[in-house]
């Protein structure tokens, strides 16, 4: 574990600090305020673990991006597996899906009403499952990132081989570059720089955020979830800014390559391709996800069971949209700690341990008494 | 299939099964104390005035886990719940709910488990009952234990007894047990895996009665973990945690699976910790005396009570200050 401790160390951190205040203190002086989104769920929850927001300058503010891949699921994908699980198919989900809201109900709801939902932890549990109930259906819920996708889609992969039919995939993959790209195009939203996610980047490269700094002058920097990582991170942005710079910095270079994994890039082509897909709170953005390729359909639930996913319901008075978009800090929005919980989530940025929300309410120390528009 | 090695129906049922299941299982194991002869009840002699008397059911999943299983924590939640109340753990009740298709031989080791730390705890299984429901309706064994224990004299325990500027102790590392159950029941096979911390505190009860009002509080980090005991004790109050994350013990395993998971070991369960709140005056005291002694060895000053009205906060490794929540719901693995 020492190698973890390297990227923990206080007297570096401390280093870091001071740089990062100096650095806001110039900026302050040119009247500069600096928003940087976190975009990936795993940098949220660190930023909040570490207590990263109380160390960083009063005009550096740090917005949470769009990147919890739970989140961004839709009630409508969550009304599709729950019918699913009426029809007498095992529901197979990573944990943090079970308390989404769906239009009406959740996955907890559907397993208390006698919905046989279980929750694995690796996506080659479907296999077992499947070959343990020969009988029955198996519906993996499929969502996720780019990190995510090719473990999962391996599900296809094994279940070829061994020749088990009665598995298969409902699928929401989400791709973070046009999800980025969709930010930066909303002129409502004021983003200056990106800290890009540690782990997507390392499958699809640092070289998939270049088209941000050059075309929007927007600095991105690839940093790990390590508190060294993100405070090195955030203070390589402000470099940047200083010298009026945009440009992809990869400071992730333990594991991440300019370009990516090529092999988890292959393997994604060779089953999935692109689709549109609905973003909780932001809507349809096209090419967005991944959906499997025709020749898998016996795989793909929804053409499998012949049951298409429908864009569902929200809850009036959810603005986790808005805060998915960087648009408004979880505190501001009226139900937040009053409603909305994390052990009664109204929007899915509560509900997941990734969520923005989640990451506020657990953590939070200073923000609370404060207003939230950013 | 071989059926006489499994447990029947019929050895619930009352007749030649059920005795012999009694003679062979318990009666070797348990049979020397007041349950010879086999009363209905136990009938024991006061050991004092005041008693202290708890109950808790297990129901563990899986039954064996690296470093114990559903009998020793039996044992050992009982044990360390009349203990962190001030009491001196003696007689325990042992009640089995035991599942058509349960192997003998698994029996055997969870009741020599059982025996075993009874025997190191000093306690007498008094009484006992033994139930068998069909295949399908249990998850292989349930036990319940009751316990009664001796109030020891000197301590005034109670959480409105904790005041600023008190020190929170604990003997050991954070969350093995649940690391532990959890690493087994998703079968992550580890060559070095976490263990579980399943065992006695009632020794490290004993040693500090002497201090009697400098003690103010005790309470064994179980489901929830520290997070949830901390929390429960601010809630409401004027008085809040700081704890140091610099300072947290945490076994190797245990940290490298909570990381791999996402999970806070501040939330994961113990079964062999106490944590105990007491004046800073006798704090380095407390620590050098448990840290002589079995279970105390890895006993440190876990934070301070402050003035942060009802909240539990700890100074990460960065400098950065955060809130430590309770945990919410069932503990989840990260997704991504």
């Amino acid at each position: 574990m020492n190698y973890i401790d390297a990227f923990r160390d206080p007297a570096v951190a401390k280093q870091f600090v001071r740089l990062i205040a100096e650095q806001g203190r110039a900026l302050a002086d040119q009247g500069r305020r600096v928003h940087i989104m976190e975009v990936c769920g795993s940098h949220t929850m660190a930023i909040g673990r570490y207590g990263i927001r109380e160390l960083l300058p009063e005009n550096v503010e740090l917005i949470s991006g769009p990147g919890c891949p739970v989140c961004v699921t839709d009630p409508g994908y969550i009304d599709a597996a729950i019918a699913l699980a009426g029809k007498g198919a095992i529901l197979a989900t990573f944990g943090d899906m079970i308390r989404v809201p769906g239009s009406t109900s959740n996955l907890t709801q559907c397993r208390v009403s006698g919905g046989d939902v279980r929750v694995c932890y690796s996506p080659s549990a479907a296999i077992e499952i499947a070959q343990s109930h020969s009988d029955r259906e198996i519906v993996f819920l499929a969502i996720g990132f780019e990190t995510t996708i090719v473990p999962v889609v391996s599900i296809v992969d094994e279940a070829i081989r061994a020749g088990v039919r009665n598995v298969s995939l409902l699928t929401a993959f989400k791709l973070v570059p046009p999800a980025l790209h969709a930010l930066l195009a909303d002129t409502e939203i004021k983003i200056d720089a990106y800290l890009c996610p540690a782990h997507v980047s390392a499958i699809i490269g640092s070289q998939a955020y270049e088209p941000f700094a050059a075309d929007y002058h927007v600095p991105c920097v690839v940093a790990g979830f390590e508190p060294l990582d993100i405070l090195y991170g955030v203070n390589g942005i402000l470099a940047q800014m200083l010298k009026n710079e945009a440009r992809v910095e990869n400071q992730y270079a333990r594991v991440v390559r300019r370009a990516g994994n090529p092999k988890a890039q292959a393997r994604m082509a060779q089953y999935l391709e692109p689709v549109d897909a609905v973003w909780r709170g932001i809507g349809v953005i096209p090419s967005s996800g991944l959906g499997l390729r025709p020749e898998f359909a016996g795989y793909d639930a929804e053409k499998k069971f012949g049951m298409p996913v429908h864009i569902g319901q929200q809850h009036a008075g959810c603005r986790c949209g808005d805060v998915i978009k960087g648009k408004l800090r979880p505190i501001a929005c009226p139900l937040f700690s009053s409603v909305c919980t994390p052990d009664n989530p109204i929007g899915p940025c509560m509900v997941s341990a990734e969520g923005t929300c989640a990451a506020y309410f657990k953590y939070a120390l200073r923000d609370v008494q404060q207003g939230g528009e950013t | 299939m071989n059926t006489d090695r499994l447990v029947q129906l019929a050895h619930g049922g009352g007749g030649r099964l059920t005795r012999e299941l009694i003679e062979r299982e318990i009666v070797p194991r348990f049979g020397n104390g007041p349950l010879s002869g086999l009363p209905d009840g136990a009938t024991l002699p006061s050991p004092g005035d005041r008693l202290v008397f708890t109950t808790d059911s297990f129901v563990v999943h899986p039954l064996e886990f690296p470093g114990g299983n559903i009998g020793h924590l039996a044992v050992h939640g009982t044990v360390n719940d009349l203990s962190v109340c001030g009491g001196e753990p003696k007689w325990l009740s042992l009640a089995l709910i035991i599942e058509e298709g349960f192997a003998f031989s698994v029996l055997a080791r969870i009741l020599d488990s059982v025996r075993e730390a009874a025997d190191a705890c000093g306690v007498t299984v008094a009484t006992g009952d033994t139930k068998v429901v069909a295949r399908g309706q249990g998850d292989g064994i349930y036990i319940n234990t009751a316990g009664i224990g001796l109030a020891l004299t000197g301590f005034v325990l109670g959480q409105e007894r904790i005041c600023e500027g008190d020190c929170v102790l604990i003997n050991g590392t954070l969350g093995d047990h649940g690391m532990a159950v959890m690493s087994a029941r998703q079968n992550m096979d580890f060559v070095k895996g976490p263990v579980s911390d399943t065992g006695s505190v009632q020794r490290l009860v004993a040693a500090v009665h002497e201090f009697g009002a400098e003690v103010r509080f005790m309470r064994d980090p179980t489901r929830g973990g520290v997070a949830a005991v901390l929390n429960e004790i601010v809630e409401g109050r004027e008085i809040g945690i700081l704890l140091k994350e610099r300072d947290l013990p945490l076994a190797p395993a245990t940290r490298a699976v909570a990381e791999m998971l996402g999970i806070d070991p501040l939330h994961a369960a113990s079964e062999g910790r106490l944590i105990l709140f007491c004046s800073r005056e006798v704090a380095p005291a407390i620590l050098k005396r448990w840290q002589a002694l079995p279970n105390g060895e890895g006993a440190v000053c876990l934070g301070t009570v402050t003035r942060d009205k009802g909240r539990v906060v700890m100074e990460t490794v960065t400098g950065g200050r955060r809130l430590v929540d309770v945990p919410r719901g069932e503990l989840l693995p990260r997704i991504c």
